[in-house]
């Protein structure tokens, strides 16, 4: 069991904040997402393209500001449980709540603090019938364990980075890897374009475009695909594995269970004070929470993680003092005995 | 004229006339938001950049007013479910005083 102060789930920029102002007020956070970085959207969706809108950024690329606000935070020593996805939160006698994840990872705190953004982000699925039938049965949405495609007969579907990376990956060790695209034209990094190029030219990799898998066969499991080529060919191809990679696409998800009051695919907050649901002692902050005059906005997640660990810390400290004090004033003291402070000024008179 | 009339179909059917400026620098993404024509979280995810396709429409009166399609605009649609011939990710048409009378619809959620 995992125990913190403040759970946080989702480390976007709004939960990685979190974990700054919650670590001024002696709080300890750790953080679970889905994805396998933090980062969030900026790290998954456009870590390099520009932000103009941080304050005291005229520009920033949104990666950046993921590794600026990780360098900032690493004073607090935030815990972290990465690739996994937050699925049930229950409430105990004492107020407090355990939230475990898709794979059994328990954390217990006071305080859980959504910071979820759009949701979690989960695999798009092509639209084939019997689908779910075989997954995990042949199809698989991600590359956990790369050693399982060893000597087998693969076939990628897809035309981004992912398709591509995972191409280059497993190209070495499957029996016979087939990447096959809706289109001829790949989108993704230049050196993965020109690496699975030398990987055909050298005959590791089948390429099949512009063409679509569309339908499965197998009795228990996979065994074999139907691909239609934009030219009108349709054949048969037998494989031991499929893995369609068309990106992800954010859900709210398991959130949507856990007795939270929500409207419009977002939850509902109390934005007069401290932005805590109908749940006391759970908080939605950043771009998953609603109120009236909501702005999806970075700085507005900020400014609601910031006013959000005021109130956790009187949920943790009841009728314990604190007054805010400024950064420049008080320094940053972290968990792991650093230090930064404003120098002293200099009380000298001239000679 | 900094105001142009744009009539948009919703998921469920339902034909709406609205009024689009041409002056704030808006997508019809965010003309169908401005007008909550589809609920939120279900159009625009990705805040404009044609990353997702969750604001497909299907053009079907004005297609030759509107803007060629990008590179990255249409990557995304030949990895989007439902498409048409007609499609266009919405997020990437800028409105523009020549797209007065644009008819669209939306395309289902995925």
């Amino acid at each position: 069991m995992i125990k913190t102060d403040i759970l946080i789930i989702g480390a976007g920029p709004t939960g990685l904040f979190t974990v700054f102002e919650a670590g001024l007020l002696k709080m300890r956070c750790h953080i679970i997402d889905a994805l396998a970085q933090p980062g969030g959207q900026l790290a998954e969706l456009y870590p390099k393209k520009p932000i103009y809108d941080i304050p005291g950024f005229p520009e920033i690329d949104a990666g950046e500001l993921v590794d600026n606000l990780m360098k900032q935070i690493e004073p607090f020593q935030p815990g972290f449980t990465l690739g996994e996805r937050a699925e049930t939160l229950e409430k105990q006698e004492d107020g407090s709540f355990i939230v475990t994840t898709n794979k059994g990872t328990k954390h217990h705190a006071p305080i859980v603090a959504i910071a979820g953004g759009l949701g979690s982000f989960e695999p798009r699925k092509p639209k084939l019938e019997n689908l779910s039938f075989y997954e995990d049965k042949g199809v698989e949405y991600m590359v956990k364990d790369p050693e399982k495609f060893a000597g087998k007969d693969i076939v990628i579907g897809g035309g981004g980075d992912s398709a591509l990376d995972w191409t280059i990956y497993l190209a070495e060790k499957a029996k016979s890897l087939t990447l096959i695209h809706r289109r001829n034209e790949f989108r993704g990094a230049l050196d993965s374009v020109q690496k699975v190029q030398e990987l055909k030219d050298a005959g590791k990799v089948e390429l099949i475009t512009p063409a679509e898998v569309v339908a499965l066969h197998g009795e228990d499991r996979l065994e074999k695909i139907t691909i239609n080529r934009n030219d009108g060919d349709v054949f048969q191809k037998s494989l031991d594995y499929f893995i369609p990679l068309f990106g992800l696409s954010p859900k709210l998800g398991p959130l949507a269970d856990w007795g939270l009051e929500i409207e419009r695919n977002a939850i509902k907050v109390d934005n007069t004070l401290d932005y805590q649901t109908n749940i006391p002692g759970v908080f939605a902050i950043g771009d998953i929470n609603t109120y009236p005059g909501k702005l999806k906005l970075i700085l507005c997640g900020f400014h609601e993680a910031t006013l959000m660990c005021q109130s956790a810390y009187q949920i943790i400290n009841p009728g314990k003092r604190y007054v805010l004090k400024y950064t420049t004033v008080g320094g940053v003291k972290g968990f792991d005995g650093s230090l930064k402070e404003a120098p002293r000024a200099v009380v000298k008179a001239f000679d | 004229m900094d105001t142009i009339q744009v009539t948009i179909t919703d998921r469920e059917g339902e034909v709406h006339k609205v009024d689009a400026p041409t002056d704030m620098n808006m997508n019809v993404m965010e003309l169908i938001r401005s007008y909550d024509l589809a609920p939120d979280g279900t159009i625009g995810v990705c805040g404009g950049m044609a990353m997702c396709a969750s604001c497909q429409c299907y053009v079907s009166k004005g297609a030759e007013t509107l803007p060629e399609m990008g590179d990255e605009e249409e990557a995304m649609l030949s990895e989007a479910f439902n498409t048409k011939d007609s499609s266009r990710l919405s997020c990437q048409l800028f409105i523009t005083p020549e797209m007065n009378g644009l008819e669209i619809e939306i395309a289902p959620e995925e």
